[in-house]
């Protein structure tokens, strides 16, 4: 990958994952100042490193949070919840969901984290219903 | 400014006349509020405003969107309304401390010094009245976050509180806070910075002795070190590669299957090296005189009787004398020449010890790994919240193949449309007869369940009958004609436990269950329950000696040689579904259907059939001790054979599996019916069952336990002094009032914990109906506020 001083853009990332959000692990973990979202080394050693098992489920629930938060504005409200929904189910037409049950599964998703009902979720709801799920740790690893 | 933060006002008269929102409280009366909050932010406000006007050429991502339509802020923007006080108030949102909290490095920094400070249990936090100004997320809604002077001294605020740590602390704090790699480095180059700084080493509360900095450094010494340790642990472990591949092609679910039988695989490798150390060597050193041994033919392996009848591998084996003792005389009449040291051997104690040893920590063991992921698993209050929880921890990120997260990505669909369509029939329920009709097929299925597994019961019983006369009648046939004889029972046991489950499959498509989480219950609970009554069926069997074994001296060499013949037809038999079901199946759907489709990987029958060999093992142990030793080997063989038909042959199931929910149910399982059963098994053979006159360490005894009763009789003679020690197994072991008490101090824990569970339950409640209390203040104060930024607009 290089030594510190060489930056990996976002394109050749794309290679090593066909993960759906690799663009926003890129934007989450770069601290490049060209706000291209390159990645440099200790970047790229910021992502495994969280991505790891010995990251503590605190530091995974922040980091997944911003990765969720596709607006950047802090929390995640019912644009960001259709943004990852999407994201979710792919990119082919018959495996999106419809507009109905999307709106279905928002209102849902809103009634069962919002628990101060300002409608958006902020990041202690977000890690309160992380909490209850004990598959999370598990699944938000990148095995090296 | 030193100022307390609250202040008492008057709400002027004229911000009500609009008559816009009606309050339930009556506004005019006093009450304090914020009015010079609002007064002191609106001044600073004009000021921001120009700041942001600036900032919005530069920082595109810091102009906020306005709030959703389905956000009920109570900010209902009309069109067109872009007046400075919205945007402001949009600004005043965003910089809300729950809103900046993941994002600003003070709060964050601030917020782990407090949870160091509680952990370590030092003193707590400078009081407000000596903070001017604080980072601290509480407070800090008193000043825009884009005041560049503030922000500099709220970090300069965290960084003293930093130095206020030891350094071990602090480092320790580095590596856990949650920020970029840049950002902890300038961080320690600041504090380190600091730390020469001489003015400030009167607040730094570690002593500059020589000594101190001798103990800070072999602290972070050694931990470095053994972080690397661990590292290397963690990349020696068996079958990294092989796992992670597994992982990356399958997701967790899969991957749970292949965890377990690894765990299985550490404990009988344990359980078999204890036998080895302290029983089979010892034996295999000392062999005793065997009478003629039988010549060798291949069948051995399968039947585990022939030459195999008098080896390490059974009961009969294993003298009941003490070996190597210095004053008993070999009986071949050589006499071994003196040595030494002369170190006799009691092999019958050591026998009974060393099994019941095994046992206790295999108990220990499983019983430390279920509270272990039963910790990780279970919540107060997990059972609300389902499609938040799918949403948000659904996608595993451990796949990296592209038709691998394309299947993934199908699946989640599918699972939310499914649950999505569940929600709606449940806000509509079903009409009366539908719901009869559903119950009578529930019954129904059960019926016929319960109807196989009492037909399955009663055609082996029937069956082992009939074999016994065969084998009576064969006794004076062939070889091959005796053995096979043999191998029909656990022939025809296999077959229905390889059967079976998918006649269950079968019916559970029939009967069509509610949720796809109950079918995976439903279908576990068949099959275990057929698999533990056909294995209690042959433990009567075995124990009563009325058709199994009768005709033997040596009954313990001949149960457990059935029990090896069923553990290798066991093992057959997994071999033989796996090609049947998952290597023909996907042969017949891709050339005769011609459907991209794989068979899918059954993850709970599978588990079931290695909680069922693991089960088979643990009866055996006392009637053949290197039977561990076999489960090794094919739990390592069945390792590869399966990971190589996953890859060729399965994809990933596309119901919804909580994995370590999952994996919680099957250790409960294993533990319970499975490692529960072959211990009461055991303990009965032991304390109850005549062992037989002729072979074996407990000839002539009158049960098993007599042994320890005779060892405790000898201890007491030879020596008066220790004869408290026979206290023990007289009151402790046999006596029933102590099993009493102790039933009686773990139901009493047990109800204790309910009443724990429930307090906590309502707790939560209240601690919710607080938040959006919460919630509902602060909509009504940005109600206000922008009432009164529109009512200034009006009069300017």
């Amino acid at each position: 990958m290089g030594g510190s001083s060489s930056l990996l853009p976002q394109e050749a990332l794309g290679e090593y994952q066909a993960n759906p959000f690799q663009h926003r692990i890129c934007h989450v973990f770069s601290t490049s100042e060209d706000g291209d979202d390159s990645m440099s080394f200790e970047d790229f050693l910021d992502m495994l490193s969280v991505f790891s098992d010995a990251a503590t489920s605190d530091i995974k629930s922040r980091y997944a949070f911003r990765i969720f938060d596709f607006d950047d504005d802090g929390v995640l409200d019912g644009k960001d919840l259709e943004k990852l929904v999407n994201c979710l189910t792919g990119q082919g037409e018959e495996a999106r969901l419809s507009s109905i049950e999307m709106e279905q599964l928002i209102r849902n998703v809103l009634e069962e984290s919002d628990i101060d009902k300002d409608g958006t979720i902020n990041l202690s709801e977000f890690q309160h219903v992380i909490s209850r799920s004990p598959d999370f740790v598990s699944s938000f690893k990148i095995v090296l | 400014m030193s100022r307390l933060p609250t202040v008492t006002l008057r709400v002027p008269e004229n911000t009500e006349s609009d008559g816009r929102e009606p309050s339930p409280d009556n506004e005019g009366a006093l009450h304090s509020s914020f009015c010079q909050l609002i007064e002191e932010q609106s001044s600073l406000v004009a000021g921001a405003i120009e700041m942001e006007l600036q900032e919005r050429g530069r920082e595109p991502s810091a102009l906020l969107p306005p709030p959703h339509p389905m956000a009920t802020t109570g900010l209902e923007p009309e069109q067109g309304e872009q007046h400075p006080g919205y945007a402001t108030t949009l600004r005043i949102l965003a910089n809300m401390p729950s809103r900046t909290i993941g994002r600003s490095r003070g709060a964050i920094l601030s917020q782990y010094y407090n949870r160091t400070a509680r952990l370590r249990r030092r003193s707590s936090r400078p009081s407000l009245q000596q903070l001017s100004l604080t980072a601290r997320s509480s407070l800090r809604h008193y000043d825009l976050e884009s005041d560049p002077a503030h922000s500099t001294l709220a970090d300069k605020q965290s960084l003293l509180e930093l130095l206020s740590l030891p350094p071990a602390q602090r480092s320790h704090m580095l590596l856990e806070v949650p920020l970029s790699l840049e950002e902890k480095r300038s961080l320690r180059r600041q504090l380190s910075q600091k730390r020469s700084t001489p003015g400030l080493r009167a607040h730094s509360a570690d002593p500059t002795s020589p000594c101190a900095w001798c103990q800070d450094c072999i602290v972070l010494g050694c931990r470095t070190f053994w972080y690397r340790f661990l590292a290397l642990v963690h990349t020696a472990q068996p079958w990294h590669y092989a796992l992670k591949q597994i992982g990356g092609r399958f997701g967790s679910s899969v991957l749970s299957y292949f965890l377990f039988l690894k765990m299985l695989l550490m404990l009988n490798i344990f359980s078999f090296l204890l036998l080895l150390v302290f029983v089979v060597a010892l034996q295999a050193a000392y062999p005793p005189a065997v009478a003629s041994p039988r010549p060798f033919t291949g069948l051995e392996f399968l039947t585990g009787a022939g030459s195999f009848t008098h080896s390490l591998l059974y009961y009969g084996y294993y003298s009941n004398t003490t070996l190597n003792d210095p004053s008993a005389s070999s009986p071949s009449g050589n006499t071994s020449p003196p040595r030494a040291t002369q170190l006799p051997y009691n092999m019958p104690l050591a026998y009974v010890f060393t099994i019941g040893a095994s046992f206790f920590a295999t108990c220990i063991l499983l019983m430390y790994s279920i509270y272990h992921s039963f910790g990780k698993s279970y919540h107060v209050g997990s059972s609300t919240g389902v499609l938040a929880i799918k949403v948000f921890c659904a996608w595993d990120f451990k796949v990296v193949q592209r038709r691998s997260v394309k299947l993934q990505s199908e699946n989640i669909c599918t699972q939310l449309k499914e649950l999505l369509a569940e929600q709606r029939l449940r806000s509509c329920p079903l009409s009366l007869p539908q719901r009869l009709r559903h119950i009578t097929v529930l019954l129904l299925a059960w019926l016929l369940a319960l109807g196989t597994v009492l037909g399955c019961v009663v055609a082996v019983h029937y069956f082992s009958e009939h074999m016994h006369v065969q084998e009576q009648g064969a006794a004076a046939g062939s070889a091959w004609q005796q053995e096979g004889v043999l191998l029909a029972l656990p022939l025809i046991v296999s077959l229905l436990n390889t059967l079976m489950p998918h006649f269950y499959n079968l019916l559970a498509a029939w009967e069509k269950q509610d949720s796809p989480g109950a079918e995976v219950y439903v279908a576990i609970c068949r099959n275990l329950l057929l698999k533990m009554v056909v294995l209690g069926l042959l433990c009567y069997q075995w124990l009563s000696r009325r058709v199994v074994c009768s005709a033997k001296e040596c009954w313990e060499t001949c149960v457990g040689q059935d029990l090896y013949r069923f553990v290798v037809m066991d093992f057959i038999f997994t071999l033989l579904d796996t090609g049947f079901g998952e290597l023909l199946w996907r042969l017949i759907l891709e050339k005769k259907l011609k459907s991209k489709q794989k068979p899918e990987f059954d993850i709970a029958r599978n588990v079931l059939e290695l909680i069922y060999g693991q089960t088979l093992t643990w009866l055996g142990v006392l009637f053949a001790p290197l039977l561990p030793a076999v489960q090794v080997l094919k739990l390592l063989l069945l390792f590869y054979i399966k990971k190589t038909s996953l890859m060729q042959n399965c994809q990933s199931p596309s119901k919804p599996w909580q994995a370590s929910h999952m994996s919680t149910v099957f250790i409960t399982l294993l533990f319970f019916p499975s490692f529960l059963g072959a211990a009461v098994f055991v303990s009965y053979t032991i304390w109850s069952v005549k062992p037989s006159e002729t072979c074996g360490p407990f000839q002539g005894l009158q049960t098993i336990y007599q042994t320890l009763k005779v060892w405790v009789e000898l201890l007491e003679e030879s020596n008066p002094n220790i004869a408290w020690f026979s206290w023990i197994p007289q009151y402790l072991v046999e006596n029933t009032i102590f099993l009493f008490f102790l039933t009686g101090v773990v139901l009493a824990i047990i109800y204790l914990n309910i009443h724990v569970l429930r307090g906590q339950h309502r707790i939560i409640r209240l601690l919710e109906e607080q938040i959006a209390n919460e919630g509902e203040d602060k909509r009504f104060l940005i109600r206000k506020i922008r009432s009164i930024y529109e009512h200034k607009e009006h009069c300017a």
